[in-house]
């Protein structure tokens, strides 16, 4: 089962390389990772989704809390929880094209944030499924580039994860 | 104020750490602090031929004191070559700090002159790593590093320390800081009180209770609470091949040590059990076998201080995150308070169960009458050490020889590497143990493979004066890798010779010290009589032993627990 971990993890050089390390050396997938500063500038948030049982997410929480580096984490996916991916995408827009992928745009609330006379830059925020259900409208055989932020996470209501 | 420079400020760290004794080597790198190491006389340095030897000689010190080990050693090769030794104590969890010096700041990533990016490459064999990013920082990451390698589930912490750290002529304050405090690293004191109470009422209700100790006893200092408890219940007990001495092998209640080559007993009444006390152990695959076979019939409780030890490998139905000293000692309460008594009747059958098995195999091999048995050398040094000597080993049959045969009534005194299986380990470890307990006995098990992987250390030892024993088993062969190609490859012999071995005698005098050869197996008693009697000189006794002896008992390969091989004929 997929599952959305969210880590607060000292701000210091090489920390994020033991979270890094720690996946491969065990053998557990990765499928996205974001990390940046937070608020308090000490403290940088990671988010890392990642596929296995029961069993191995418990070993992956458990190991990622032994890394002297990591303050405190949360399973997203045990709750209720909001997620986000952003992707850009460059599309092939020439023709009668344009009108039709401006179209599916604004179905998937996007935005074109750049245009070319044979380009469109689109930005498109949500959950990871809507991102590959635009891939699939569009289809790929107009899509030049992707770039995708890998999953952001945060629990819904008043949960949060601070010190 | 008291200023001093980076390398005078690691040095008097280390003292006010209480650091007596460290190991290492110098090199460019360190030179600094080799500078301010010469200056002082409290931190006694030992000089190996070999880093690696350096760590498994802090290892046994840590092992043998329950202390953290120190290891000095340049940047480069000199921190590669701790490598080997710092996964060593990784796997065994053993207390250590591992000095290395770095190339000055401004040229790390420039591959400099024995540059390695120390803290990349030893990472997933560490603890901690620390790097030093300012002069001031080192009273305080000394501290850490002792702090975190000595506390919770212990382990070996590596501190970087870049040459520009060290510079003599810049001076800085010396603060030595009582305490740190890490916000992300808070390793449980005490164990769940509901959790301890469910686990005390499951032991109560067992009717085939045993209890599963392992190393854990032992770092965790819990041998005394383990026996009180055991003692108290009147339950088996068996210990992992790390948790050697936790409990008094002499013992009635002591069923040896279980797993691969552990005995009949023991894992017989493993696998019938219906209930499981872990403490202190990790359901590792060499004492689990096919996991999916282990013990169907038993509930587990287990204790660790390390939440991500249970129900790794095997699922605990009670776990029971702790250090095992404090845990055990809640359960000696409530055992003592519980209305419920141990089904005396369950447990009598139980027991005579357990006499069947026991008397059933035992510990026994088969003698000789012109040649030595391996199993011979190890019973006749028990006997003549009055079974109180300190033994390191290295690895391979003579590894589990010893530990089958010797019968260790105290804890710390078998020092073996369990967990990684590294050879070249016997030696530098019984040097650190024989270093700080001078008045000791302490022998060194080994076979002429191993004893090659760190034989320039003899050199170290007549630096020093180190009167250990070194008791080679002599096969003439890899004895383990041998066994297995004689199970498994139809006695396909590949690279398991060790042709062209060394005179060892010669070898031994060539580095002033002592060479006894034994071959006679009339010989043996007398001899090893007169090489313990050499309380001053470090002995070196070569014993050509049965060159086609096995190990046994042995676990089938993907069995449960009680499918065995109790001889090279006998499968049950």
């Amino acid at each position: 089962m997929r599952r959305i971990i969210s880590v607060l993890l000292e701000n210091e050089p090489g920390a994020l390389s033991r979270v890094v390390g720690l996946f491969s050396q065990r053998n557990y997938n990765i499928e996205t990772l974001t990390v940046a500063p937070t608020e308090d500038e000490t403290l940088s948030r990671l988010t890392v989704t990642t596929t296995g049982s029961d069993k191995v997410i418990e070993q992956i929480t458990k190991q990622l809390n032994k890394l002297i580096e990591v303050v405190k984490l949360v399973d997203l996916t045990e709750g209720s929880h909001i997620e986000r991916e952003l992707m850009l995408v460059k599309l092939k827009a020439t023709g009668s094209q344009r009108a039709e992928i401006k179209r599916t745009v604004d179905i998937f609330r996007g935005q074109i944030v750049d245009v070319t006379s044979s380009v469109y830059t689109v930005q498109l925020a949500g959950a990871s499924e809507k991102l590959d259900g635009f891939i699939q409208a569009v289809g790929t055989s107009g899509v030049l580039e992707v770039v995708r932020s890998g999953v952001s996470g945060i629990a819904r209501g008043e949960k949060v994860l601070s010190l | 104020m008291e200023l001093l420079s980076g390398a005078d400020m690691l040095i008097r760290s280390l003292q006010d750490e209480g650091i007596e004794y460290i190991y290492g080597y110098p090199g460019g790198a360190a030179l600094h602090i080799y500078d301010a190491l010469f200056r002082q006389d409290k931190v006694k340095h030992i000089l190996v031929r070999h880093e690696q030897a350096a760590v498994h000689m802090a290892d046994g010190y840590a092992r043998a004191t329950g202390l953290p080990g120190t290891v000095l050693v340049t940047s480069g090769p000199g921190a590669t070559n701790t490598i080997t030794g710092i996964a060593t104590a990784f796997m065994d969890s053993i207390p250590m700090v591992v000095l290395c010096g770095q190339v000055a700041s401004t040229l790390i990533g420039e591959d400099a002159f024995q540059e390695t990016d120390m803290i990349g490459v030893s990472r997933p064999v560490v603890k901690h790593n620390l790097s030093v990013r300012h002069p001031e920082e080192i009273p305080e990451i000394v501290r850490k590093a002792y702090y975190i390698a000595s506390t919770g589930r212990p382990g070996p912490v590596v501190v970087d320390i870049p040459k520009d750290m060290t510079t003599p002529n810049e001076r800085y304050e010396y603060v030595f800081p009582k305490k740190v405090k890490l916000r992300s690293y808070n390793p449980a004191i005490r164990g769940h009180a509901g959790q301890i109470k469910k686990a005390v009422d499951m032991l109560m209700a067992a009717k085939r209770p045993i209890i599963y100790a392992g190393g854990g006893v032992i770092l965790g200092k819990a041998t005394d609470q383990l026996t009180e408890l055991v003692r108290m219940l009147g339950y088996p007990i068996t210990n992992t091949l790390m948790g050697i001495g936790c409990y008094p092998a002499s013992d009635t209640q002591h069923i040896g040590w279980l797993g691969m080559h552990g005995t009949y007993e023991s894992n017989m009444a493993m696998h019938h059990s219906d209930l499981i006390l872990c403490v202190g152990a990790r359901f590792d695959d060499r004492v689990t076998n096919a996991t999916e076979k282990f013990c169907p019939g038993a509930r587990i409780v287990h204790i660790d201080i390390d939440p991500a030890s249970i129900s790794k490998t095997i699922d605990a139905d009670v776990p029971i995150v702790g250090p095992v000293d404090a845990v055990l000692t809640e359960m000696i309460t409530l055992v003592k308070e519980s209305k419920e008594k141990p089904d005396a009747d369950a447990i009598a059958a139980w027991w005579k169960q357990i006499e069947e098995w026991r008397a059933f195999h035992g510990m026994r091999y088969e003698t000789s009458p012109d040649v030595i048995k391996p199993q011979e050398v190890v019973e006749a040094l028990w006997k003549l050490t009055n079974g109180e000597a300190f033994v390191t080993s290295d690895v391979g049959q003579h590894q589990m020889f010893a530990a089958q045969y010797y019968k260790f009534d105290k804890p710390n005194r078998w020092i073996n590497s369990g967990g990684l299986g590294t050879m070249g380990f016997g030696l530098p470890a019984a040097m650190g143990v024989k270093l700080n307990f001078p008045d000791d006995e302490v022998l060194c098990i080994t076979g002429e493979g191993s004893i090659q992987m760190n034989i320039q250390e003899l050199s170290t030892c007549s630096q020093y004066d180190i009167p250990v024993k070194i008791i080679n088993l002599n096969n003439q062969a890899l004895g383990m890798v041998k066994q297995w190609q004689d199970m498994n490859y139809e006695s396909r012999h590949s690279q398991s010779y060790m042709e062209s071995l060394p005179d060892f005698i010669k070898l031994a005098e060539a580095y002033g010290h002592v060479g006894v050869r034994i071959d006679r197996k009339e010989d043996l008693v007398p001899k090893l009589k007169e090489v313990l009697a050499m309380k001053d000189r470090l002995v070196f006794v070569d014993i050509y032993v049965d060159r086609f002896e096995h190990v046994y008992p042995m676990q089938v390969a993907r069995g449960s627990m009680k499918d065995m091989w109790l001889s090279k004929t006998e499968r049950v």
